[in-house]
C-alpha cells in the first residue's frame, strides 16, 4: 500500500539523517523534499505545502540546529511542531447562543459530503449535553433526501421539520425558527442540499437562508478524502457565505487528512468534529494536534522518538556500552532487565506498538498478539536468579533452574523455554550485529522478539 | 477551434470541464510563457500536475519523460514541450481499447465504491440510458444500510422506467442481489444494475459482504458478462487509488466511473488511475441532469484539459 511505502521512505530519511553526526544546509533540503513529498501524497494542497516546506527551512537552516547536539531530532521536531502550529492544538465546539436562546446552525457543503448524516450526528451529540435540537431539511432537490433525514432523527430521537419539496428553502428555515420557538427547542439545524462552491445560483439560496434568518454557525461539512480542491471548496463558501467551523467526515478511511491542514492553513476556520464511522454516535471532537502524525503517515513516532530520547539520556553509556556487547553476542540476562526497564518507560510493548507507523493499533487489537503477562514471568525469572547467574547464563544447570523457577512462581518448563529463547537470541543477534550497528535503544531492544514470543517491535 | 464542431461527448466533457480547463490552462501557458527549458520550467509543470491530482508518482513520471524526451530531441524552447506533454499523459493513461460488451450482451453491473461518491445517481443515470437504448432493464436496491437510500432509488428507477427490486432497509444485501438474479432470468432481462452500499475500503466485514454479493452473481448467472464499476468521486486525491486498489480485491473491477466533473476539481486522479492500475474510467459524470454521464476516452479528455 502508497501508506507504507511513504512511512518507509521518510524513516529512511530519518535514519540517513540520524546516521550522521553534522548536518550541511543540503541534507536537511534533502530530507524536507521527502517531507515534501510526503504532504503533496497527503492530498495537502501544494502551495501550503510549499508555504510550510519553507517556513520549516529557514528555521532549521536560521537557527543552531546544525551544530547542535542531535541536529536530526530537531529537524524532525521542527516538521512536527511546524505542523502543530499550522493545526492549531486547541479543541473548538460549537458557540451556543447564552441563556434559552435558540442557537440556529446552517449545514453546507459539496454533494456527498456527509451533511445529512452529520447533521443526525450533531444533534445526538448535543442531545447528551441536554439541548434540545430541531432538525430542518432543507434539501428540497435530492431524492429521498428528506426522508434520509427524517428516518435518521428518528434514529437519535430527535424532533424533525419539514414543509415537503415544493416549498423553497428560506422559507423553510423562517418556518422552522418559529415552530423552534413556540415548542422550546434550544438548537435549529438546517440541513442544506450538496452544492458545487461553483453554482452561483445554489451558492445564492445558502446567502437567501441566511438572509432569512439569522444564523449564529454556519458549518462546513468536507470529505477527509478530498484532494488539492479542498482550499478552492473551503475558501469559495467561506468567501461566498461565511463559514465558522468545519466537519471533517470519513476520517474513519485511511485517508491522511491533508484537506485537513489545507482548510486550516488557509482559511483558518477551526474543524470542529471528525465523522467516524456509519453510527449515528461516531461524531468525535476533533483534534488538531493528532492530525499532525497523520498527515505525515508516521504514527505516533514523534512521541516514540521523544521517549526514547528521554530514556537513552538517563543513561547513555549504558545502552551504548549494552550494544557493544550485543553485537558480540555477549547480551546477558542484565542486558535483559535494562531494556525491559526501557520499554516500560516508553510505556510497554503495548504502547510503542500502538505508536508505530504503519500499524497504527490500539493497545485492544494487541491482546493476544503480545501477552505482556508473559513478559512480567520472564522478568521474574531473571530477578530470581543471582547476579553471577545473569551474567553468565552457562553457569544454569538443573539445580539452580530449579531454583529459579520457584523463586519466580513458574513451572520449570518455562524457566527452559525461556533460557532457550535467550540463547537464540543470542546467537541472532551475534549474526546482525555483523551487518547492522545497533546504537542506542534501538539496538537495544533488537532481542525481544525471541523473548515476547510476539513479534518483533521493529 | 475545430474540435467545437464536435458534439456529443467532447462537447459536452469540454462544457462540464470548463471550470477544469481554465486554471489548468491558464497555469499551464503560464509556465509556457518562460521561453527556457530550466529546473525552474520544470518545478512549475510539477507543480501544475500534482495540483490536478495527478499524484506524485504519474507526475515524476511525466517529468521524467518529458526530460527524457528533451535531451534526446535537443529541444530549446518551451513551447515545443507542450506537445509532449499531452503524448505524455496520454501515454500514462493508456490501458488498451476499453471494452463496453454490456451494451451488446446481456450484462450485470454492480455499482460500488465509498459513501458519497454518487452511487444511486449513477445507477439512476446509467439505468436510463440503458432504456432509452431498448433494453430491458432492472435495478436492485441492494443499499439496504442508508437511510433512505432505498426510496432514493425508486424516484430514479420510476424517472427511467424500469423496474426494481428490493429496497427493504435492514435487509441482507445478499438477499436482495439473489432476488434480483432469479427476477433476472424469469423476466428475461437483458441489464440488471446493482445499486451497494457506500463503505470504506477498511471496513473489512463491509467487504467481505460484497465479495459475497459478487460470488453470488457468479455463481448464478455464470454465462452472463458481468462489470464492477467503481464509483470515484472526482474531487478525491490519492485516497482514490488506495480505493480502487482495495475494491479489485473483493470484487474484480471492470471499470471507474468518475463524477463530479463539474467543480474546480482537475480529475487528475483519472489520470493516477489508469497510469497505476490500469483500470480505465468508462464513464464520466459531468452534472446532475440525467444525460450528463458521458463515455470516457482518455485522448479526448487530455486534449479537452488542453484546449
Amino acid at each position: 500500500m502508497a501508506f507504507e511505502s511513504l512511512t518507509d521512505k521518510l524513516q529512511n530519511v530519518f535514519k540517513k539523517l540520524r546516521s550522521k553526526g553534522k548536518l550541511t544546509e543540503d541534507d536537511v533540503k534533502a530530507a524536507l523534499k521527502e517531507v515534501k513529498m510526503a504532504l503533496l501524497e497527503a492530498d495537502v494542497n501544494f502551495k501550503v505545502v510549499k508555504q510550510f516546506v519553507k517556513t520549516v527551512e529557514e528555521k532549521a537552516v536560521g537557527s543552531d540546529v546544525l551544530t547542535g547536539l542531535n541536529p536530526a531530532q530537531t529537524v524532525i521536531k521542527l516538521v512536527n511542531d511546524e505542523l502543530i502550529s499550522t493545526m492549531g492544538s486547541e479543541t473548538s465546539e460549537v458557540t451556543f447562543q447564552p441563556g434559552k436562546a435558540i442557537t440556529v446552525i446552517m449545514m453546507a457543503g459539496l454533494q456527498g459530503a456527509g451533511k445529512t448524516t452529520a447533521t443526525a450526528k450533531m444533534a445526538k451529540r448535543f442531545k447528551n449535553k441536554g439541548k434540545k435540537s430541531l432538525l430542518v431539511a432543507c434539501d428540497i432537490y435530492r431524492p429521498a433526501a428528506v426522508e434520509q433525514l427524517r428516518i435518521n432523527a428518528e434514529a437519535v430521537s430527535v424532533d424533525f421539520f419539514s414543509l415537503g419539496t415544493d416549498v423553497k428553502p428560506p422559507v423553510i428555515a423562517k418556518e422552522a425558527l418559529l415552530y423552534a420557538e413556540k415548542n422550546g427547542f434550544n438548537v435549529v439545524i438546517l440541513d442544506t442540499a450538496g452544492r458545487l462552491h461553483v453554482d452561483e445560483d445554489m451558492m445564492q439560496e445558502l446567502e437567501d437562508i441566511k438572509k432569512a434568518v439569522v444564523v449564529h454557525q454556519t458549518i462546513l461539512v468536507v470529505d477527509a478524502m478530498t484532494g488539492q480542491d479542498a482550499v478552492n471548496v473551503a475558501k469559495e463558501f467561506d468567501e461566498k457565505v461565511g463559514v465558522d467551523g468545519v466537519i471533517l467526515s470519513k476520517l474513519d478511511g485511511d485517508t491522511r487528512g491533508g484537506a485537513a491542514l489545507s482548510i486550516k492553513a488557509v482559511t483558518g476556520k477551526p474543524i470542529l468534529y471528525c465523522g467516524m464511522g456509519e453510527k449515528l454516535d461516531d461524531l468525535e471532537q476533533f483534534h488538531p494536534d493528532r492530525i499532525a502524525s497523520r498527515i505525515l503517515g508516521m504514527g505516533d513516532v514523534l512521541s516514540l522518538i521523544e521517549k526514547a530520547q528521554e530514556s537513552i539520556d538517563i543513561d547513555e553509556d549504558k545502552s551504548r556500552d549494552m550494544a557493544k556487547r550485543m553485537k558480540k553476542g555477549q547480551f546477558d540476562f542484565e542486558d535483559y532487565l535494562e531494556s525491559m526497564k526501557q520499554m516500560k518507560n516508553m510505556g510497554g510493548l503495548a504502547g510503542i506498538m500502538g505508536m508505530l507507523p504503519g500499524m497504527g493499533m490500539k493497545a485492544s487489537d494487541l491482546e493476544g498478539m503480545v501477552d505482556e503477562k508473559k513478559l512480567a514471568h520472564m522478568e521474574a525469572i531473571v530477578l530470581s536468579m543471582t547476579p553471577a547467574e545473569r551474567r553468565s547464563p552457562k553457569l544454569l544447570n538443573p539445580r539452580r533452574k530449579f531454583r529459579i523457577a520457584k523463586g519466580a512462581g513458574v513451572d520449570i518448563a518455562e524457566v527452559n523455554r525461556f533460557i532457550k529463547q535467550f540463547e537464540q537470541s543470542q546467537k541472532m543477534m551475534k549474526q546482525m550485529g555483523t551487518n547492522k550497528h545497533g546504537r542506542g535503544l534501538f539496538g537495544g531492544m533488537g532481542g525481544f522478539g525471541g523473548f515476547g514470543g510476539g513479534r518483533r517491535p521493529f | 477551434m475545430e474540435e467545437e464542431s464536435k458534439i456529443g461527448f467532447f462537447g459536452r466533457l469540454k462544457a462540464g470541464l470548463t471550470k477544469t480547463r481554465d486554471s489548468f490552462v491558464k497555469n499551464l501557458n503560464n509556465a509556457f510563457t518562460a521561453s527556457e527549458i530550466d529546473d525552474d520550467f520544470y518545478e512549475e509543470l510539477e507543480e501544475i500536475l500534482i495540483m490536478a491530482d495527478i499524484g506524485v508518482t504519474a507526475t515524476e513520471n511525466i517529468i521524467a519523460d518529458l526530460k527524457t524526451r528533451v535531451k534526446k530531441e535537443h529541444l530549446k524552447k518551451t513551447e515545443e514541450c507542450r506537445e509532449i506533454l499531452k503524448e505524455s499523459i496520454k501515454q500514462q493513461m493508456a490501458v488498451g481499447e476499453t471494452e463496453y460488451k454490456f451494451e451488446t450482451e446481456k450484462a450485470v453491473i454492480m455499482v460500488i465504491g465509498v459513501n458519497g461518491v454518487g452511487k444511486t445517481t449513477t445507477v439512476g443515470k446509467l439505468a436510463s440510458k440503458f432504456k432509452a437504448e431498448g433494453k430491458k432493464v432492472l435495478i436492485a436496491a441492494a443499499d439496504t444500510f442508508r437511510a433512505a437510500a432505498g426510496e432514493q432509488l425508486e424516484v430514479w428507477a420510476k424517472r427511467a422506467d424500469v423496474g426494481i427490486v428490493g429496497s427493504v432497509n435492514g435487509a441482507d444485501p445478499a438477499s436482495v442481489v439473489f432476488d434480483a438474479v432469479s427476477a433476472c432470468k424469469a423476466r428475461g432481462i437483458d441489464i440488471l444494475l446493482i445499486d451497494t452500499a457506500g463503505r470504506l475500503h477498511n471496513k473489512k466485514n463491509l467487504m467481505e459482504e460484497l465479495r459475497k454479493m459478487d460470488k453470488i452473481i457468479s455463481r448464478e448467472l455464470p454465462e452472463v458478462h458481468r462489470e464492477n464499476l467503481i464509483v470515484l468521486d472526482g474531487t478525491t486525491g490519492q485516497n482514490a487509488l488506495v480505493q480502487a486498489k482495495e475494491f479489485s480485491e473483493v470484487a474484480p473491477l471492470t471499470g471507474i466511473v468518475l463524477t463530479k466533473m463539474d467543480g474546480t476539481a482537475k480529475g487528475g486522479i483519472a489520470v493516477a488511475i489508469q497510469s497505476e492500475l490500469d483500470i480505465p474510467v468508462k464513464y464520466i459524470g459531468v452534472g446532475e441532469q440525467i444525460d450528463d454521464l458521458q463515455k470516457f476516452d482518455p485522448d479526448s479528455f487530455v486534449e479537452a484539459i488542453f484546449s
